[in-house]
């Protein structure tokens, strides 16, 4: 009986390890980046996890930029790309860690747009594209801790660093009067960096973070986490999570018994299925997500709906920037390997130069062979700052009639 | 007095009525668990992604019912969505058995080789549900959302602190009830619930008896169809319908059904409890509690938590470690049915 309980308790923990660990790939020989007819672009995020319904609309954004290099026929005297997805989990260091490897190795990818969720990034990044030099751009991975992580010039985001949105957080609730507030965080890289930085500029600002504490994304309750933020109190709920995961969980059960009725909802807790579930009772809760009022937004959000998915999907417009940037470079360095264009990707995205908006790839292209220097804003208005990233421009949300409204820039 | 009231009902509010309904959710996973567990012999790990499918089939039909027109007030349609959930599971359950599970019986495999071929119908069932329903989050709730809510709680009482009680919540613990109820009537009562618990206590002198191992094992599969698609759909009502909180939802139920004592229907209900209440218990911040219990001059500044909500999983786990190690046959001394 004994041993029986014992096998089922090994079992236990053995599938949790097994569930959490993910596969591991096959180990194949090491093998360098060939230039190859093709150029192949992987493009790898968190197709099943915490994140597989933002993905969808990620990668297809990506997607779309590859497609419109290859209809222009200007890439590289003719050279077409071919995107190759990839999963991340999004939590999964090692299965990132398996995908990148077997994408660089096997699939014999030039270039990355990915990771998504900044742990994940950070793995494959220090695992995979640095000891093959390729070259990684993320639509997505928003840690503070990415920026000074060590990247031989590989690595690039479009997102920007979550130190600059808890600026952005604690400007937006200042100005609505907001003094004291709880906060709850997803527990991995991206809530911890991202209440880390609202805390320390909000309390610099002079608001009160009551209790500031972790959630874990996909469990089953989540009563014991509103009870806690509940007693502490404030005047705010700030949900650092995932819209579909903990996050939702702890809005919904919030609002149940009566512990929250306004919530500051940061970029993971944005979309429209949010709203959508929770009803009426989200209505007067704010938050922020990145975005811009250029118009290279307006047109990347036409082109996807013609092309079939949401552009104005968080990270869509990100992730379309961050293939374009990679072709870009591309073109520039007139060369696929990563150690030629990573030094033009920065070039590309700043000013000076002639602006680039979505749907102006084939053109670009055009224009870089001419040797006329260009300044690529796409469709999130990109700039690169600190050796790499976004410099950052986001949306302030309300909640308004369940949907989320976009009621100013900043 | 007021303030006894007041610390009594902020109690209830954030720990009594989620702790009693997430209670029952697992109880009724750990029911099925520990049915499995004591006919069929082995460790269901499919649980989770069937208590999933039971709640997608109920989803699909209410939304059905929804798009006919069928509405039935202030209760939720998925309510009389249920049979038909019950009765997809009764067939999912009995395909599985008849091309997984019974070829493994046949040739005596042992307990372990039947948990990992459960693991591999988990898998195939995962896919199968994101297939069908997809990754995301459903909503399938309709009717009146509370019983009673904070704010009216407050007006009616003049209380300071609000109790809300959802509908989900009244109509779980009344389902579970009834469901737990009618599971114990049936194997203490019935003939065939009798012959089922002979054939758990002792196969080889149940067989001599004449009793006829499928019959008992079909009955088995029905039954734990009809708690795990009530397990499900309640769950999915009561928080919501996605198909990766199925997969974690299986490590509770599995605590619950070992501190209960695995095989002991009564022990499984308890252990649903025990996880629950403890989560809740631990963790929570007495600070407000305190603050109407004690004088002004005591009132406590900090948050007055025994532990921080990061330790609520490795609590469920301590304390089936601790059960393991002190009563390994759990609470309610496991593997009688």
């Amino acid at each position: 009986m004994k041993k029986i309980l014992l096998a089922v308790v090994l079992v236990i923990v053995l599938g949790g390890v097994i569930i959490f660990l993910g596969r591991h790939g096959d180990d194949k020989p090491e093998g360098g980046v060939e230039v190859a007819r093709d150029v192949k672009i992987g493009v790898i995020l968190g197709y099943t996890g915490p994140i597989e319904s933002l993905t969808p609309d990620m990668a297809a954004g990506a997607e779309l930029a590859m497609k419109e290099v290859n209809d222009s026929g200007a890439f590289m005297d003719g050279l077409k790309v071919t995107p190759v997805r990839g999963d991340t989990t999004c939590t999964d260091a090692q299965a990132a860690t398996a995908t990148t490897e077997r994408l660089i190795t096997s699939d014999k990818i030039s270039a990355i747009v990915g990771g998504d969720c900044s742990g994940v990034t950070t793995a494959m990044l220090e695992n995979v594209a640095l000891a093959n030099g390729v070259v990684m751009i993320s639509p997505s991975a928003t840690s503070p801790a990415l920026t000074t992580v060590k990247d031989d010039g590989l690595f690039f985001r479009t997102a920007p660093s979550d130190a600059r949105q808890g600026q952005v957080v604690t400007d937006i609730l200042m100005d609505r009067g907001i003094k004291t507030a709880a906060m709850t965080y997803t527990n991995n890289d991206y809530g911890k960096g991202l209440a880390d930085s609202i805390k320390a500029n909000y309390t610099a600002a002079g608001g009160t973070i009551t209790i500031n504490i972790p959630h874990e994304d996909g469990k089953a309750d989540y009563s014991a986490e509103v009870g806690s933020l509940a007693q502490a109190g404030g005047d705010i709920l700030i949900v650092a999570g995932y819209l579909d995961q903990g996050g939702k969980g702890i809005i919904q059960t919030s609002l149940d018994n009566g512990a929250f009725d306004r919530f500051f909802m940061p970029d993971g807790m944005i979309g429209d299925s949010l709203p959508e579930a929770i009803g009426p009772a989200l209505n007067g809760s704010i938050g922020d997500f990145p975005g811009t009022d250029s118009p290279g937004a307006a047109t990347f959000q036409s082109m996807a709906s013609d092309a079939g998915f949401k552009g104005d999907g968080p990270f869509a417009p990100e992730s379309y920037d961050a293939a374009a940037l990679i072709m870009l470079a591309m073109q520039k360095a007139k060369s696929t390997n990563s150690q030629d264009f990573k030094g033009y990707i920065e070039g590309i995205a700043n000013a000076p130069g002639e602006k680039v908006y979505p749907g102006e790839l084939g053109k670009a292209l055009k224009m870089i062979d001419q040797g006329t220097e260009i300044d690529y804003v796409g469709a999130s208005a990109v700039e690169l700052v600190n050796g790499g990233e976004s410099a950052g421009n986001y949306r302030e949300i309300e909640v308004q009639n369940g949907e989320n409204v976009t009621v100013k820039f900043r | 007095m007021v303030d006894i009231i007041n610390a009594l009902v902020l109690i209830a509010n954030f720990i009594v009525v989620p702790g009693l309904t997430y209670g029952c959710q697992l109880g009724l996973g750990a029911l099925g668990i520990t049915m499995i567990y004591s006919v069929l012999r082995f460790s269901n790990f499919a649980h989770g992604e069937m208590m999933s499918f039971g709640a997608m089939t109920t989803i699909l039909m209410t939304w059905w019912m929804q798009a006919q027109g069928i509405s039935f007030g202030a209760v939720p349609t998925a309510l009389f969505a249920l049979p038909f959930g019950i009765v997809a599971v009764i067939a999912l359950t009995l395909t599985a058995d008849r091309l997984v599970f019974r070829y493994y019986r046949s040739i005596k495999a042992p307990p372990v080789t039947m948990l990992i071929v459960s693991m591999g119908l988990m898998f195939f069932l995962g896919g199968l549900i994101r297939f069908i329903i997809g990754p995301d989050d459903q909503n399938f709730f309709d009717g009146q959302r509370f019983i009673i809510n904070a704010r009216q709680f407050k007006e009616m009482t003049g209380l300071n602190e609000g109790l809300a009680i959802k509908t989900t919540q009244g109509m779980t613990l009344i389902l579970a009830v009834l469901m737990v109820g009618f599971v114990f009537w049936f194997l203490r009562h019935t003939r065939t619930g009798k012959s089922m618990r002979a054939y758990a206590n002792n196969e080889d002198l149940a067989l001599l008896s004449g009793i006829n191992p499928e019959r008992v094992i079909l009955v088995t599969w029905v039954i734990t169809a009809f708690l795990v698609t009530l397990a499900g759909t309640l769950y999915g009502l009561d928080k919501s319908y996605k198909p990766f909180t199925y997969l974690s939802l299986l490590l509770p139920i599995f605590a619950s059904a070992i501190v209960g004592g695995i095989g002991s229907p009564i022990g499984a209900i308890l252990g649903g409890f025990v996880i629950a209440f403890s989560e809740l218990t631990i963790t929570f911040a007495y600070k407000r509690v305190l603050g109407y219990l004690l004088p002004q001059s005591l009132e406590p500044q900090g948050l007055m938590q025994l532990l921080s909500t990061d330790y609520k999983i490795a609590l469920s786990f301590l304390i089936l470690v601790l059960v393991l190690i002190l009563k390994p046959t759990g609470i309610a001394g496991g593997k009688v049915i």
